[in-house]
């Protein structure tokens, strides 16, 4: 049980309307990501949902049943933060069982959870410690037991992989994935990186100036995306923009086309370029080529492909993969 | 790590200040210890020779003695309570946000700039007097009996003066603790379905352990020795005689300067048995 539904919500700071009405709807056991930019209001709307913020107006309904009023411990979620926020003069055991303890559990039954959920989160080895004793990745993995432990309705993740390595980074995506499909629980997950949203989710919701963009699954969002934002901040490396001839021979006022879907060849193309830094990651190539007018074509090319730096190529779009704008920036 | 020549420079450059500091306590110890020994009084004959322990055995037959340790420690262990307590409950109040905050927070600290003497004549004439005291009039005006407040509750003003003057120092430091205290603990633990006073005693006090510990030691290094509030109120009179105030007695009212010293060397004892006390009950709280 985990559906939640937003009407018409929205959140003024002051004079500041952080986040203009909007509606949503989460589907039980759903792996929601909110994406956007740093400043875009997906966090706000996350502390909304949890309770953390009062909504200036709108409704939340959770299960069917109105929480726009209740208190954050009343709405039967669980939250991670970013800064994991364990209690730092509590060992990891007396973490993971305050809300218990608080809920006022049986001292037995909560012994039995958090055995569980320290076995789920490889925690057993470190129930007697300190927060301060442990590594990042560690801490996190309380952070995600303490939540779990309460059997919510649906998690809350707060950007929770920002304070970590890019290598723990993946282990833990796999683990919070992992473990969503074991609970099959409904997730909300809040991050800026697109990279963290097209993996794990099972629906993007794409944020800008508090605004929803757009609502998909990850290949809808990198397929088809309804308008030049999206298109631009879904996808990595970014998809390159495109005005002026090329695109009115497409009638459109701009085209975009990615850095993968661009064919290179020595002798002919639709665009002419210098190549400027190529980086070889083996696998792929990624090329900054610099075209005559000045702009800047990314490409993806394949990994075994030499060129030098300074070196004249041709470039050609493919032309089923071209999305074309209208002057909003909307896509046609 | 420092080289051998760095560590040298160091310990060069230090030494003045250690000098220093050593001479200006070693210095005035010496000559207590010194002076404790000797029978010497000032306007009777000067130094008159050797007194053994006479000093020492006379200060603490005295009939004053016990009744002034007791004293000192009601007075430091009351101040401590109040100062503390009201201290936590002031910094929670001025962390949140309101209007005029700069203003109030500069109020709050205000009694502390005021000097001991000062503060003391103040509350004794203007507050506690029994004739023209404001605690006369709303006594007088609910119809009471207007308290005489330095004789009859000795104790409890002396402590009430006190704690006036050290509550903003035990509130700025608690302040600055519980602004250190990372929000999204509270926010987390609200999750958690914790009541206020569930994260006041699980979250906000332990946290601010630390800052209570200072506040008690560095209150309890100068609680020990108060003066000034009892010469211009009491005068050590109606049982408010603590140690420091006996010594001044035994120095300057009875010109013996022999018993004083004496008696603080039993002042160095006390405080060292009461920082023991402390440093095992707190002290714990300054590691981690």
């Amino acid at each position: 049980m985990g559906s939640i539904t937003l009407s018409k919500v929205s959140k003024s700071f002051g004079d500041v309307e952080v986040i203009p009405p909007l509606d949503l709807e989460i589907n039980d056991g759903e792996f929601v990501v909110f994406v956007g930019p740093s400043g875009c209001g997906k966090s706000t709307l996350l502390r909304l949902i949890a309770g953390l913020e009062d909504l200036t107006s709108g409704a939340i309904s959770i299960d069917g049943a109105d929480a726009t009023n209740a208190s954050p411990a009343k709405r039967g979620l669980a939250m991670v933060f970013q800064s994991y926020a364990l209690y730092p003069h509590m060992s990891v055991r007396k973490n993971i069982n305050f809300p218990l303890k608080m809920a006022g559990m049986d001292q037995a039954e909560a012994d039995k959870r958090i055995n569980a959920a320290a076995k789920v989160l490889n925690l057993t080895d470190y129930l007697d410690r300190r927060p301060g004793q442990l590594s990042g990745g560690q801490r996190q993995r309380v952070a995600i037991g303490r939540a779990i432990v309460r059997e919510p309705s649906a998690f809350l993740f707060d950007e929770p992989l920002s304070n970590l390595d890019a290598a723990l980074r993946v282990n833990m995506r796999l683990e919070i994935c992992d473990l969503h499909k074991t609970l099959a629980t409904t997730m909300i997950y809040v991050t800026h990186d697109q990279v963290e949203a097209m993996t794990m989710a099972d629906k993007i919701v794409v944020l800008h100036d508090g605004y929803i963009e757009q609502v998909g699954s990850p290949l809808e969002l990198y397929e088809s995306p309804v308008n030049k934002f999206v298109a631009g901040f879904i996808g990595s490396p970014k998809m390159n923009f495109v005005t002026g001839p090329s695109a009115q021979k497409r009638n459109a006022d701009s085209i975009g086309i990615r850095p993968e879907h661009i064919d290179v060849s020595s002798e002919s193309g639709e665009w002419e370029g210098v190549v400027g830094v190529s980086e070889h990651l083996g696998s792929d190539t990624f090329l900054h080529v610099k075209l005559a007018d000045g702009g800047m074509i990314n490409v993806r090319a394949s990994g075994d492909l030499k060129v030098k730096y300074g070196e004249k190529i041709f470039m050609s779009p493919q032309e089923e993969r071209i999305h074309r704008f209208d002057p909003q920036g909307l896509t046609i | 790590m420092a080289t051998q020549q760095s560590r040298s420079a160091a310990r060069l450059m230090m030494a003045p200040a250690v000098i220093l500091l050593l001479g200006w306590m070693l210095v005035p110890l010496t000559m207590t210890l010194w002076f404790s020994f000797r029978k010497y009084l000032p306007l009777r004959g000067g130094d008159l020779g050797w007194a053994g322990f006479d000093n020492y055995t006379r200060f603490i037959g005295s009939s004053s003695f016990w009744p002034s340790v007791q004293a000192t420690l009601v007075i430091v262990g009351g101040v401590l309570i109040i100062t503390v307590v009201l201290g936590i409950i002031l910094a929670l109040l001025l962390d949140q946000p309101m209007w005029g905050q700069g203003v109030v927070r500069i109020l709050v600290i205000a009694p502390f700039f005021v000097m001991p003497t000062v503060s003391a004549l103040v509350w004794k004439n203007m507050f506690m007097d029994p004739v023209n005291g404001l605690f006369a009039y709303v006594w007088k005006f609910f119809g009471a009996a207007p308290v005489e407040w330095l004789s009859q509750a000795s104790m409890q003003s002396i402590i009430m003066i006190v704690s006036w003057q050290w509550l903003p120092f035990a509130t700025l430091i608690l302040l600055t603790a519980v602004q250190s205290l990372d929000s999204e603990q509270l926010e987390a633990a609200e999750m958690d379905g914790a009541s206020f006073m569930s994260r006041f005693w699980y979250l906000i006090l332990p946290h601010l352990a630390r800052a209570i510990t200072i506040v008690v030691l560095i209150q309890t290094i100068f609680l020990l020795s108060i003066f000034a509030e009892i010469f211009v109120t009491t005068g050590g009179a109606f049982g408010t005689k603590t140690l420091s105030y006996l010594i001044f007695q035994r120095v300057l009212e009875s010109q013996n300067v022999g018993l004083g010293s004496a008696g603080g060397v039993y002042a160095i004892i006390l405080a060292n048995i009461v920082a023991i006390f402390l440093m095992r009950i707190v002290g714990k709280n300054l590691d981690a």
